[in-house]
């Protein structure tokens, strides 16, 4: 009898997980980070696992791998994979899986490799574990393992330790030691966050190339549902532990059934729209429109900042110790983080300060803070050149209140032992207004009302509070002193994209409403190009391109530009 | 490399300087006169005035520096008036005795504590960690002057098991040749095995009570690094490329811990040196730290400037020991040396 089969019944699939729950034993008792988690995978298959923090998407993949920590354990449910039971299997039978049928990479690729072993010999650990190489040929292989993610002069690169190496570099490292032993089965947790967008879209090529020309299947989990879609067969929605949702990347995309799913792609940054669209509709609708761009006023610019440039000593301890004792010895040739930047800046303007690690652009906003002493070149501020004011006594000066930054980590920026409310008053408190008591409690209340902070939070302590809130919080900081500029260094990189979506909107709206100007430091063109009037693009420590903010994304002049904007992750059907 | 130790050797200058200064200064204001305890409770004013101006203590300070400098330049760290001796030799003789021991005693307290600490990590939270917990504590609360006396009592008093502790070596035996100046390295070397056991049967206990002591601060850093490493992002990935449990704990992550286990051992080394001067009185062991102590008591400036300026040494020698072996552990500190 012949009977046609579906493709899928001719072959079971490689992966098979079924109603997995995962709980975690805490104080509090037994935590639930996934519930009911059903998917199957089959060879040469790409899924996407997208959700915000929280969604347990790396606790699932982590259950798959069996590499959860002790206190992590399944509930419930079945993993299968290859005819193996995972979660039932003895601890060998899954070692001897792991690295050799599924192997897994990660975030942070320069932390994800032993920093005091080469990387070649990583990689031959990796081979003689699973009987791939024996000691003899081991670095031969090693090397060929390394020609294959595309690593120039390989017989060199063995001999690095990932210190030596760049971001990009490393997590082909990574990438090169998961497939040693040529898996069917390839996770990648979050592998390109953190890197640059180039070297996320060069990361996510060769990893999709490999997968192809081996008939991997592969899982990406990712917070990025732009690069999930452009990557992957098909996705798979997360929330708080459960899947809401697993279609086709097209079909998510067109057609979203979860509102979830909806509110999430909403919130992802892409082209042709505006803050507004990021927010839920029902919110959107509620708020007041944009407003229209008024052309910044003629007149005394803000802000001129002419030939910026900050050299460091490139010195050893050594060479300045000899020097000490009189030697003579040569000065190294000192690096030039910033070389020679000049801008303006309009008063009630925003400006972006766009470029990869490395170009230069966290150093410029630290000297436009003053909390670094340029080289040389001026900063001048309504008219008066700070850089002749120290780095070290900035503190003390009256312009320190009217320059006024938000940090990029919101967690780290804020003292632990210090509630909401009094680190919201902390500048008020450091720059002598002179206000106490109630009076202060009041005005920290209306800067809590601005935020969007509601007051019951102000007494708790940052480790009470969301990513949002905290956020917010190092808003209100920035902005109790009424500043004329803000200088805004990557605030949403380490949030969620629907929290991302309300805070960006929140700087917008404060903009509008408090008349300051904006530095906005950001690696996202698509948020620089939402938030910022004009846009600085920055490489190697020199301006590539400036200019209004969406000629520049329309149009870009500069190559460099164009290769920025091409490697945004675009999901198929914009 | 050499050029290395020596920049590295180079920097230890500046603090040898200073110690040197501030020995000289220290012994000169600590209360008590040395003629007058030198020439008797009975002497007379003018044979007090007699001894100082014999010894030098009549000139004035800056010109008891230079003179102190000139000697030192030459070698010569003065004469002890206790013992008599030039400090230079009792130095010599003493160091490598209270050498010795701190070294044993490190050894042993290494080879417990570092398994230990590793095995309270791995299984973090069972018996064994609970155990560590309670042997670091235990060690570290008893004063060492009480576990030596126990121990005595025990092993020498109730089972006999060791001999009087009287010194270095049973006088039945005559030390062995002067190599390195521990007799138990020296005895090997010349072969003669019976000198080695009396010189270890007298040795183990002093050490056991210097390793009973210095186990908590080995131990608990070994346990609290090997915690750190092996929570990070590269164990996990050994793990998920699925090493053997023991290459991911040796291979990888105790490599990883040892940094902070070798600067915490440099610092008990050096700590348990000058400080086993209990431990010296105890088992009568004829050491550097006793030697100092009562130097200090009778005033008697030249053995314990000696003393200071030998520790000042060692401890910049020792540094430089640590700093090299870090450089052998991780590739990191190498580029920056």
């Amino acid at each position: 009898m012949n009977v046609h089969l579906p493709a899928n019944h001719i072959q079971p699939p490689l992966l098979e997980v079924q109603d997995l729950t995962v709980e975690f034993a805490t104080r509090r008792g037994a935590v639930r980070a996934v519930e009911k988690v059903n998917l199957t995978l089959a060879k040469g298959e790409t899924l996407g696992i997208v959700g915000e923090s929280g969604s347990g998407k790396s606790v699932t993949s982590y259950t798959v791998m069996r590499i959860l920590d002790r206190a992590g354990r399944i509930a419930e449910g079945t993993i299968t994979f290859g005819g193996v039971d995972v979660g039932n299997a003895p601890e060998s039978t899954v070692r001897a899986l792991r690295g050799r049928e599924m192997s897994m990479i990660f975030q942070n690729p320069r932390a994800a490799l032993n920093p005091i072993r080469k990387v070649g010999k990583q990689i031959e650990d990796v081979l003689i574990e699973h009987v791939q190489a024996q000691p003899s040929d081991a670095k031969e292989k090693a090397i060929e393992v390394l020609k294959a993610v595309r690593i120039a002069r390989p017989e060199e690169r063995y001999h690095a330790y990932p210190f030596e190496l760049s971001g990009g570099m490393c997590q082909r490292i990574v990438i090169a030691l998961a497939l040693a032993c040529r898996p069917q089965l390839l996770i990648a947790d979050e592998p390109t966050t953190g890197l640059d967008v180039t070297t996320q879209k060069a990361v996510m090529d060769l990893v999709v190339e490999l997968a192809r020309e081996r008939n991997m299947a592969t899982i990406l989990i990712t917070h990025d549902l732009g690069l999930a879609a452009a990557y992957c067969d098909r996705v798979m929605v997360m929330e708080k532990g459960r899947v809401v949702e697993t279609a086709t990347a097209e079909a998510i995309f067109r057609a979203p059934r979860h509102a979830y799913t909806r509110k999430l792609m909403r919130a992802t940054p892409r082209g042709g729209i505006t803050l507004r669209d990021l927010l839920p509709e029902e919110i959107a609708t509620e708020m007041a429109p944009l407003g229209v761009k008024v052309p910044p006023a003629s007149g005394q610019p803000l802000l001129v900042v002419e030939n910026l440039i900050k050299e460091y000593p490139r010195q050893s301890a050594v060479s300045s110790l000899a020097r000490m004792f009189g030697a003579k010895v040569a000065a190294p040739e000192p690096f030039r983080a910033v070389d020679g930047i000049s801008f303006s800046l309009a008063k009630g303007e925003s400006l972006g300060l766009v470029g990869e690690s490395g170009c230069g652009k966290s150093t410029t906003s630290m000297m436009l803070m003053r909390l670094l002493d340029p080289t040389s070149g001026q900063i001048i501020f309504k008219g008066e050149d700070l850089s002749k004011i120290p780095a070290r006594t900035f503190a003390r000066s009256p312009w320190r209140s009217r320059i006024q930054m938000v940090f990029q980590d919101p967690t780290d920026s804020l003292n632990p032992r210090f509630t909401a409310a009094r680190s919201i008053a902390d500048p008020l408190l450091q720059m002598g207004e002179n206000v106490s008591g109630p009076a202060l409690r009041a005005r920290v209340e209306e800067l809590a009302r601005l935020v969007g902070l509601p007051s019951p939070f102000l007494d708790r302590f940052p480790h009470q509070l969301s990513g949002g809130q905290k956020a917010r919080v190092g808003i209100a900081r920035a902005i109790a002193l009424d500043p004329e500029l803000v200088v805004l260094d990557e605030p949403t990189a380490a949030l969620d994209v629907s929290v991302q979506a309300v805070v960006l909107n929140l700087l917008h709206d404060l903009k509008q409403r408090l008349g300051m100007s904006y530095i906005f430091v950001s690696h996202d063109l698509e948020v620089v190009r939402m938030l910022c009037d004009r846009v600085i693009v920055m490489r190697a420590g020199g301006i590539v391109e400036e200019g209004e903010t969406a000629a520049v994304m329309a149009a870009p002049k500069a190559e460099y530009t164009r290769e920025l904007l091409s490697s945004i992750p675009h999901p198929p059907i914009y | 490399m050499f050029r290395q130790i020596a920049k590295r050797l180079m920097t230890a200058i500046p603090s040898i300087i200073g110690v040197i200064i501030v020995t000289f200064l220290l012994t000169r204001v600590l209360p008590g006169d040395t003629a007058a305890y030198f020439a008797g409770p009975a002497a007379s004013e003018q044979a007090i005035s007699e001894i100082r101006a014999k010894l030098g203590l009549d000139r004035s300070l800056p010109v008891q520096f230079v003179a102190y400098v000139q000697d030192l330049a030459t070698g010569n760290l003065g004469t002890s008036l206790t013992t008599g001796q030039p400090v230079i030799e009792d130095i010599r003789a003493r160091l490598p005795a209270s050498a010795e021991l701190t070294l044993l005693g490190l050894l042993i307290s290494i080879l417990v504590a570092v398994p230990l600490g590793i095995l309270a990590a791995v299984k973090q939270g069972s018996w064994i960690d609970h155990l560590c917990r309670i042997v670091a504590t235990a060690g570290v609360s008893l004063p060492v002057f009480f576990t030596g006396l126990l121990l005595v009592y025990v092993f020498y008093y109730i089972l006999g098991w060791a001999p009087a502790p009287l010194g270095r070596l049973d006088f039945f035996y005559t030390s062995p040749t002067t190599i390195t100046g521990f007799y138990l390295i020296d005895s090997l070397l010349t072969g003669d095995i019976e000198v080695f056991r009396a010189a270890w049967s007298q040795i183990w206990l002093p050490a056991v009570t210097l390793a009973i002591f210095s186990l908590a601060p080995i131990a608990r850093m070994t346990r609290a690094s090997m915690l750190a490493v092996l929570a990070s992002d590269f164990v996990r990935t050994a793990r998920a490329s699925g090493l053997k449990p023991s290459k991911v704990v040796m291979g990888y992550a105790f490599r990883n811990a040892l940094l902070p286990i070798i600067t915490t051992l440099g610092m008990v080394f050096s700590f348990l040196l000058g400080a086993n001067v209990l431990v010296e009185k105890v088992f009568a062991w004829p050491g550097i730290g006793s030697y100092a102590i009562e130097a200090l008591i009778t005033s008697d400036y030249a053995p314990v400037q000696g003393f200071v300026l030998a520790m000042a040494i060692l401890y910049v020698l020792l540094n430089l020991a640590i700093d090299i072996l870090y450089g052998l552990v991780d590739p990191r500190v190498r580029i920056e040396a």
